[in-house]
């Protein structure tokens, strides 16, 4: 009788009948939570027993040899490969295994792949302006026209990445460096509320390496990044909390001393690249 | 609707629009004061007979226009757009049928000759409503939309791209040619229909009927070519670039890649559609031949002659190897294949970008001004 009391009060929102772009609930801290996922593809467990959590406005750094099932856990928070089991949650009331890849995507997680793919053919311009946050359907999206606010918008993000002396080129033409920060730039016009970033220096000469480090330090805070990253030095210069993955699961996780110091983590992986770690 | 009114008017500031359209009427309005103001037998005379020619190279421009939508803007490359056109083809061959009444040979008021003699008693369902110049119209749309529909919804959901959807739209037309071939589809088999009377009550046969039917095709062209102009200037022509080159990054930026394939797709399909019922009227008929696939993939070659992902570049290769068609099949027959074969491979080779990669450059170059040698501006 309670129940269908219940049913019947009018002022009673049922969750499946909220607006589907609800804000992220992050009033009981972490923003990503996996917990107990694991997949494997053809008997190999790529993920293992995955336990992650990550703060609302922190940088986290995830480290891990080759094979740890970096790449795997981002795919994962994107949608793009569904676990065997566990459960990843975004905030407290977003179930990401029930949504789709554009759909997790409009709830504010934006990724960068490790190889930069921006529209060749588009300008720097209309690289980010396809990436706006904005009504994607198709007829909005046919009659869209540019608002100044939404122009306003797009030049800030290039002064932030650097790159409003290329406003009009194609894409195409870019250095490699700079093609990593446009698509930084293109997270950042998704207004995303988590980063996922897959290597993001890889192949950036030194100078490259120092801007990127200020642009994403300087983007946390505002936002939670998620870096992935081998070059320890890179690591180093921005990290507060660093990951260790290994086989598919944490190994530790904790400052990047803590961490450099734990013998595990010295065992399985910083060993083999301990010229690396000095050198940092 | 202000909104959609200024999605739909942002060709008509644009200059390559502006030409295209100045051109495209000014050769039309020539045509017809050719055709109606000079005198037959002065070397000025256009006749009746090549106005029909070039209305028929009219819709294939626009069919060829459909094509580039989807090929040069969507990365779609589909080797079946045939289907469309031939579909809105017999939509158009339908109404035509049920115009000649009781004219035909044996007479019959409702059936055309071909159920007759196949001994039929009454019309198949779906020849209903065909005796009506807005429901056929309608269907000439929407029969190949439908089919679009259907057949792209289960190919994009299932992220088929690339050679494999090639291939697909070149059995999907290929099955229908089979289908329409047979007798009991009820679509006149091999024969296909023919032997039009009239359209909207005007004499077919009559030279200003001809005259008009030249002119509503270059009419639908430009309003094509307007409609593809708006679809690719807006930032939904920008997203569907975006699918061409990075679908899966596409995706994450939160579009729904497979609805911007679908609808693209679609509205080509239709354009296409319209296209062949401007074709149907000026020939005279429509056989199973128009599913052919190699009548599909000469589109693709017009296209890719006249340079993929222009528009003005699908007409240009369209009306030039059209022309250059009637030429040949005239004069040497035999050598016409071998002609389109070695056209292609002169243009692959030495103008990767098709006539209007050739246009671009030389502006490109006199805008440069003179400074820089004119001998490589064709492979730059």
């Amino acid at each position: 009788m309670n129940l269908i009391k219940e049913m019947a009060s009018r002022d009673r929102v049922f969750d499946f009948m909220a607006p589907a772009r609800s804000p992220v609930d992050v009033r009981h801290g972490p923003i990503l939570y996996l917990e107990d996922v694991s997949v494997s593809f053809d008997g190999f467990r790529a993920i293992n027993d995955l336990n992650l959590t990550i703060d609302d406005g922190e940088l986290r750094c995830i480290i891990g040899p080759n094979g740890a099932g970096k790449t795997t856990m981002m795919d994962i928070i994107t949608g793009k490969t569904r676990p065997d089991h566990g459960s990843v949650w975004f905030g407290s009331r977003h179930d990401l295994l029930t949504m789709n890849e554009p759909q997790i995507a409009s709830l504010g997680i934006g990724r960068k792949f490790q190889k930069p793919t921006t529209f060749e053919a588009l300008t720097v311009f209309e690289n980010l302006e396809l990436a706006m946050a904005a009504d994607k359907r198709i007829w909005p999206t046919l009659t869209a026209r540019l608002s100044g606010e939404a122009r306003d918008r797009i030049d800030e993000v290039l002064a932030t990445i650097g790159l409003a002396a290329h406003r009009d080129r194609p894409a195409g033409i870019l250095s490699h460096g700079q093609k990593q920060w446009l698509e930084i730039g293109m997270l950042l016009m998704q207004r995303p509320r988590l980063l996922l970033v897959d290597e993001p220096v890889a192949g950036m000469t030194e100078q490259e390496m120092e801007r990127t480090a200020e642009l994403l330090t300087g983007l946390a805070g505002q936002q939670s990044v998620v870096v992935v990253e081998h070059d320890m030095g890179f690591v180093r210069s921005i990290a507060r909390t660093v990951t260790v993955l290994h086989q598919g699961s944490v190994l530790a996780e904790g400052s990047m001393d803590q961490v450099s110091s734990d013998p595990k983590v010295v065992e399985v992986y910083l060993g083999t690249e301990s010229d690396n770690m000095e050198d940092a | 609707m202000l909104a959609s009114r200024s999605w739909l008017s942002r060709p008509f500031r644009e200059r390559s629009t502006q030409i295209f359209l100045g051109v495209l009427l000014a050769a039309l309005a020539a045509v017809t004061l050719l055709n109606l103001i000079v005198p037959a037998g002065h070397p000025l005379h256009v006749s009746t007979y090549t106005v029909t020619l070039l209305g028929k190279y009219l819709s294939f421009a626009l069919l060829a226009v459909a094509l580039d939508l989807v090929w040069g803007y969507l990365g779609i490359l589909s080797l079946g757009h045939g289907a469309f056109f031939a579909l809105g083809g017999y939509a158009m061959g339908m109404y035509l049928m049920r115009q000649i009444g009781d004219r035909g040979v044996y007479g019959d008021p409702v059936l055309p000759d071909f159920m007759v003699f196949l001994d039929w008693d009454s019309l198949p369902w779906y020849w209903h409503g065909f005796d009506m110049a807005w429901f056929a119209f309608l269907m000439v749309l929407l029969a190949p939309g439908l089919l679009a529909l259907v057949f792209g919804f289960l190919a994009f959901r299932s992220r088929v791209t690339g050679v494999y959807l090639s291939i697909i739209t070149q059995a999907l037309t290929f099955a229908l040619m089979l289908a329409f071939f047979r007798n009991e589809m009820g679509f006149g088999g091999n024969n296909g229909l023919t032997d039009f009377k009239e359209l909207l009550g005007f004499d077919l046969r009559s030279d200003a009927t001809r005259l008009g039917l030249f002119l509503a095709s270059g009419l639908a062209l430009a309003l094509g070519y307007v409609l593809c102009r708006a679809i690719v200037a807006s930032k939904l022509g920008r997203v569907s670039v975006a699918c061409r080159d990075a679908e899966a990054r596409t995706r994450f930026l939160g579009y729904r890649v497979e609805r911007v394939q679908l609808f693209v797709f679609v509205v080509s399909a239709m354009l296409a559609g319209v296209a062949g019922a401007l074709y149907v009227p000026q020939v005279g008929i429509i056989n199973p031949g128009e599913f052919s696939p190699i009548f599909s993939i000469e589109v693709v070659l017009w296209v890719a002659l006249g340079g993929r992902g222009t528009l003005y570049g699908a007409v240009i290769g369209a009306l030039v190897v059209n022309y250059a068609k009637t030429v040949f099949t005239g004069v040497m027959p035999e050598a016409w294949l071998f002609a389109l074969g070695g056209l292609f491979v002169v243009v692959t080779v030495l103008l990767p970008k098709g006539v209007a990669g050739l246009l671009a450059s030389l502006r490109r170059r006199r805008d440069d001004g003179a400074s820089e040698t004119p001998a490589q501006g064709a492979s730059s």
